[in-house]
C-alpha cells in the first residue's frame, strides 16, 4: 500500500497540522511515511501545502508530481492541484468561498462541507479533524484509532480535554463527505 | 667582586615575570605594546592564573601576542576576538579570558564582535590598545585617527568630513548595559602604570567574579606610524590624544557614584 | 531502544547534537534552518547536558566560536543556510588551517546572492572545492533522509576527532523542512575535561599544570614553514581520500546504466529508476554519502560496466564536473539540473535519461 497525497488551502486552516496528524497516525501504523511542506512566507498568507506519503515500503522521492488523493480548502489550491490528481485518483474539497466545481472527468470527486459543519457545531478549532475524518471516510490510508493515538501524543497532557472534540469531528467528516457524480 | 658574586637572589633588584616568555619582542623601540604585555604577565603571575588564563591575540602588531605571554592562547581572525573569548568563556567558565586587541581590530573590523560581546556582558576582559593609526599594515587611518592627524591613507590629514570622526569606542561601550568596567588608561609614565596594573586586576577579578565585562583601554603611542621618536610620540600623545581620549575611569557599576550619575544622565 | 518519532530534519539534528554529547552550538537565525536552533532553545540541553547554546550577533561571530570552541578541544557545531554559509568561509578556512574538529550544516536554499529560501544543492563547488581562502578541504557528509540528519552528526564528530578536521554536512530544504520517522541515538554524555584534555593535548584549555603553553594558531610568517604545514594538510585529505569514502548504490548490480546524485535529488532520482525499470530499462543509482572525499574509483569502476551516466542536481551542474573526471571520457555522462530552488521531479528526470541517454 502506499498512498501519495496533497493537502492545499489557506494559511492557517490547518493545513499543516493535519497532514502531520494523518503523517503520525501512520508512522504508530507502522508504515514509512513522509511530510513535506510548501515552506515560506506563504503559510502565513496565500496558499499552504504540505504532501504526505504514507507506504508500506521505504519512501524515495518525498516529492511529486501527481498524486493519489488531493485535498483542497480552497480555490487558488483547486485550481493549482484539480490537474495533478493520477487519472482514478481522489480529489476532495470544501466548497466553502469556492467559485468553480472541479471539471475533471477523470477522477473521483467528494465534497466535504467542513467549514460549515464546523461553524455550525462552534467547532472551527478542529476545522482541519472535519477534513481528515472525510478522507479516510473515502480511503482508509490510516486507522482512526491511530489518529487519535496520534493526538494523544503530540498533544501536551493540558490540552488532553481536546480530545473528545477531535475525535467526534473525526467521526463527523466521515459522516458529511459525499460523492459528488 | 665578580660577576657571579653579584648575581644572588639577595641582590636582586628586578625580575622579569615568568608569565612572559624570554623569547625577544618584534615591537618597536618606544611602542607601549611590550610594557602592556608586561603588566598583563605580572597581573597574571600575582594573581597565581597562569594555568586558568587563556588570551586571544588579534591581527595588527600585537598577533604575536602568544609569543611573549606565556598562557594558552587562540589567534583570531582579524577583529573576531570578542567572538572567539565568548565561546571559550562560555564553554570553560571556571577560566579566566581575555583578548588583546588594537584599534583597526577592535574599532573597525570587529566593532560587531565588540558591541555584541559586551552586550550580552559575557565575563572576558578586552584590553583594547588604541594608538590612533594601523601599525602593522604600515601606518594607516585607523577609526580612532585623530581630526587632521595625517597618515598612509589620508596624507593630508584626516577629513572628517570624508573619513568622519575619531570613534571614542569606550564611551560608546559604557551606553552597553553588559559591560561592568571601562576605563581609559596609559603605560607612559610609572604612575600611570601603576594605576593601569590595578586596572588589569580589577578587571580581571571582575570577569571570575560574572560581574559582566570589562574593557580597559590603553592609549598608546605609535612612534613609528606618527614618524616621531619615541620621547617625542610620548609628548604628542599626552597633548593630541588625551584631549580626544582622557584618561580615566568611564564606567564602573561597582561604584555608587556611577550608577547614580549614569541614572541621572539618562 | 528509542522509539519512531516523527520531526523534521532540522529538528532531528538538533536532538542528534545533544546526544552525540556536544558541548556547543553557535548559531544564527536563516531560513530554511531555523529549526535547528529552535529546537535546541526549546530542548534547554545546558540543563541536561550543559550544552552551551548561543544565538551570535551574525554567522560570522558564530563560525569564529566555533573556531575558539573547537580550539579549547571542545565538541562545537552550527548550522545556517547558503547565504550565511558564504559569510562563515573565512572562519571555515582558519578551523581547516588550524586542523579544528568541528561540525557545521549547511542546509542550501537557492542563490547566488540573496536567493530564494527554496532547496538548492548549489554551494556543491563552495563545500567540496574551498569556498575560503587557501587550499584545504572539509569532510562533507550528504544526508538524504530525516534518519541520517539525526545519525550523521555522530558519525561527523568521529570523523573530525580523528582526522582533527572541519566536517561539514551538507543537505538542503528539503530534508531540512521535510518530516520522517526517524529513530534518535542512544544519549552519550559530554566528554569530561580530563577526557578532552586527554584527546586534545593540543587544546588551549588554559596550562591545568601542563608546564607550557599551547598556542591556536594559523600564522606562520616564514613561506618553508608554511609549506610544509599544507603538505601535511594535503598528506591528511589523502589519508581521508584513501579511508572515508562512502556511498549508496541502488539497484546497481544488473544496471545498464547508473545515475549519480546526492542529497534529496538522489531520492527523486529512486523514484525515476523506479519509473525507468517499470518500462524495462535497468537503471541504478549512486549516491554519495561523502561528497569529500568524492567516490573516484566507485565511478571509474561502474563506468567500466555501465553504457552511460546521468547526473542530476539542483544546480546548473557542480558534481557532474567530478563524475566526469572520474569517468575520464569512458562513457557519455549526461546532465539534468534545475536551479533557483526549484526541484526536479522523478518524471523530468526520466524523461531527460531518456532523450539525452537512449536518444528517445
Amino acid at each position: 500500500m502506499k498512498r501519495e497525497i496533497v493537502i492545499a488551502g489557506f494559511g492557517g486552516q490547518g493545513v499543516l497540522s493535519m497532514g502531520k496528524t494523518l503523517a503520525y497516525a501512520g508512522l504508530l501504523q507502522g508504515k514509512e511515511v513522509t511530510w513535506m511542506p510548501a515552506y515560506g512566507p506563504e503559510q502565513r498568507g496565500g496558499t499552504a501545502n504540505v504532501t504526505v506519503i504514507v507506504s508500506d515500503d521505504p519512501i524515495s522521492s518525498p516529492l511529486l508530481q501527481k498524486y493519489d488523493i488531493v485535498v483542497v480548502l480552497n480555490q487558488p489550491s483547486m485550481d493549482k492541484f484539480e490537474s495533478k490528481v493520477k487519472p482514478g485518483g481522489v480529489l476532495i474539497y470544501d466548497p466553502n468561498g469556492m467559485t468553480r466545481r472541479p471539471e475533471r472527468k477523470d477522477i473521483r470527486v467528494f465534497e466535504v462541507p467542513a467549514t460549515k459543519t464546523a461553524e455550525e457545531a462552534g467547532q472551527q478549532k478542529v476545522f482541519n479533524m472535519f477534513v481528515l475524518g472525510g478522507l479516510l471516510k473515502i480511503d482508509q490510508v490510516v486507522e482512526n484509532d491511530f489518529v487519535m493515538l496520534g493526538l494523544k501524543k503530540s498533544l501536551p497532557e493540558r490540552h488532553h480535554n481536546l480530545l473528545p472534540a477531535n475525535e467526534a469531528a473525526l467521526i463527523k467528516g466521515g459522516e458529511i463527505v459525499k460523492e459528488i457524480k | 667582586m665578580t660577576r657571579e658574586e653579584i648575581i644572588k637572589p639577595e641582590n636582586l633588584v628586578y625580575g622579569k615575570t615568568k608569565v612572559l616568555t624570554d623569547n625577544i619582542m618584534h615591537y618597536c623601540p618606544g611602542c607601549s605594546h611590550g610594557v602592556i604585555h608586561k603588566i598583563i604577565a605580572e597581573v597574571i603571575e600575582e594573581m597565581g592564573i597562569q594555568d586558568q588564563t587563556v588570551g586571544v591575540a588579534p591581527v595588527g602588531c600585537s598577533v604575536f601576542a602568544y609569543n611573549y605571554i606565556d598562557v594558552d592562547f587562540q589567534e583570531a581572525a582579524h577583529g573576531r576576538a570578542p567572538a572567539l573569548a565568548t565561546a571559550i568563556k562560555r564553554l570553560m567558565p571556571d577560566k579566566y579570558v581575555f583578548t588583546y586587541q588594537g584599534d583597526g581590530d577592535l574599532a573597525a573590523i570587529g566593532t560587531a564582535e565588540t558591541v555584541h560581546a559586551c552586550n550580552r556582558g559575557e565575563n572576558i576582559v578586552i584590553f583594547f590598545v588604541n594608538n590612533g593609526i594601523y601599525g602593522m599594515t604600515g601606518g594607516q587611518m585607523a577609526p580612532t585617527t585623530l581630526e587632521g592627524m595625517k597618515t598612509a591613507t589620508c596624507p593630508y590629514g584626516r577629513n572628517t568630513d570624508l573619513y568622519g570622526f575619531p570613534l571614542r569606542i569606550s564611551e560608546l561601550l559604557e551606553r552597553v548595559d553588559g559591560t561592568c568596567y571601562i576605563t581609559r588608561q596609559s603605560v607612559h609614565k610609572v604612575a600611570n602604570i601603576l594605576k593601569a596594573k590595578k586596572a588589569i586586576r580589577k578587571a580581571f577579578e571582575n570577569s571570575m567574579a560574572g560581574k559582566g565585562t570589562s574593557v580597559i583601554e590603553f592609549v598608546s603611542a605609535c612612534n613609528t606610524g606618527w614618524k616621531m621618536n619615541p620621547i617625542k610620540a610620548n609628548e604628542w600623545m599626552e597633548e593630541h590624544m588625551f584631549a580626544k581620549y582622557p584618561l580615566g575611569d568611564i564606567k564602573d557599576t561597582e561604584k555608587k557614584h556611577y550608577v547614580e550619575n549614569n541614572i541621572n544622565a539618562r | 531502544m528509542e522509539e519512531a518519532r516523527l520531526m523534521k530534519g532540522n529538528e532531528a539534528f538538533a536532538h542528534a547534537a545533544i546526544r552525540c554529547g556536544a558541548d556547543g552550538y553557535f548559531g544564527y537565525p536563516i531560513t530554511p534552518q531555523s529549526e535547528v536552533m529552535e529546537t535546541l532553545q526549546v530542548l534547554k540541553p545546558w540543563e541536561t547536558t550543559g550544552m552551551v547554546v548561543l544565538q551570535a550577533e551574525s554567522e560570522v561571530s558564530a563560525i569564529n566560536m566555533v573556531y575558539a570552541g573547537a580550539s579549547c578541544g571542545k565538541m562545537v557545531l552550527t548550522s545556517s543556510s547558503s547565504p550565511g554559509v558564504s559569510l562563515k568561509q573565512e572562519g571555515v578556512s582558519y578551523i581547516a588551517a588550524g586542523e579544528l574538529p568541528c561540525l557545521i550544516l549547511n542546509c542550501m536554499r537557492g542563490g547566488p546572492g540573496l536567493g530564494t529560501i527554496q532547496p538548492s544543492q548549489a554551494d556543491y563547488f563552495q563545500s567540496v572545492k574551498g569556498g575560503g581562502h587557501g587550499d584545504y578541504h572539509m569532510i562533507v557528509l550528504a544526508p538524504c533522509s530525516v534518519q541520517e540528519m539525526a545519525d550523521f552528526p555522530s558519525l561527523a564528530f568521529e570523523l573530525a576527532f580523528k582526522y582533527r578536521n572541519p566536517v561539514l554536512m551538507l543537505t538542503d530544504g528539503v530534508v531540512g523542512q521535510m518530516m520522517e520517522k526517524v529513530v534518535l541515538p542512544e544519549p552519550k554524555p559530554r566528554r569530561t575535561m580530563e577526557e578532552i584534555v586527554k584527546q586534545c593535548p593540543w587544546a588551549t584549555t588554559g596550562r591545568m599544570g601542563r608546564g607550557s603553553s599551547n598556542v591556536m594558531t594559523t600564522l606562520e610568517l616564514v613561506p618553508e614553514k608554511m609549506e610544509d604545514r599544507n603538505t601535511l594538510l594535503q598528506e591528511k585529505y589523502r589519508l581521508i581520500e584513501e579511508n572515508e569514502v562512502r556511498v549508496e548504490e541502488y539497484h546497481l548490480d544488473d544496471a545498464e546504466y547508473a545515475m549519480v546524485a546526492f542529497g534529496s535529488t538522489a531520492r527523486i532520482c529512486k523514484s525515476a529508476c523506479e519509473m525507468l525499470r517499470a518500462e524495462g530499462i535497468k537503471v541504478g543509482v549512486l549516491r554519495p554519502i561523502t561528497l569529500f572525499p568524492f567516490p573516484k574509483k566507485q565511478i571509474s569502476d561502474l563506468a567500466k560496466k555501465v553504457k552511460g551516466f546521468l547526473t542530476v542536481e539542483m544546480s546548473a551542474g557542480q558534481m557532474v564536473e567530478d563524475v566526469r573526471l572520474n569517468v575520464n571520457g569512458a562513457k557519455p555522462v549526461a546532465f539534468y539540473g534545475r536551479q533557483g530552488g526549484m526541484i526536479p521531479s522523478a518524471e523530468e528526470i526520466a524523461e531527460s535519461f531518456k532523450a539525452q541517454l537512449l536518444k528517445k
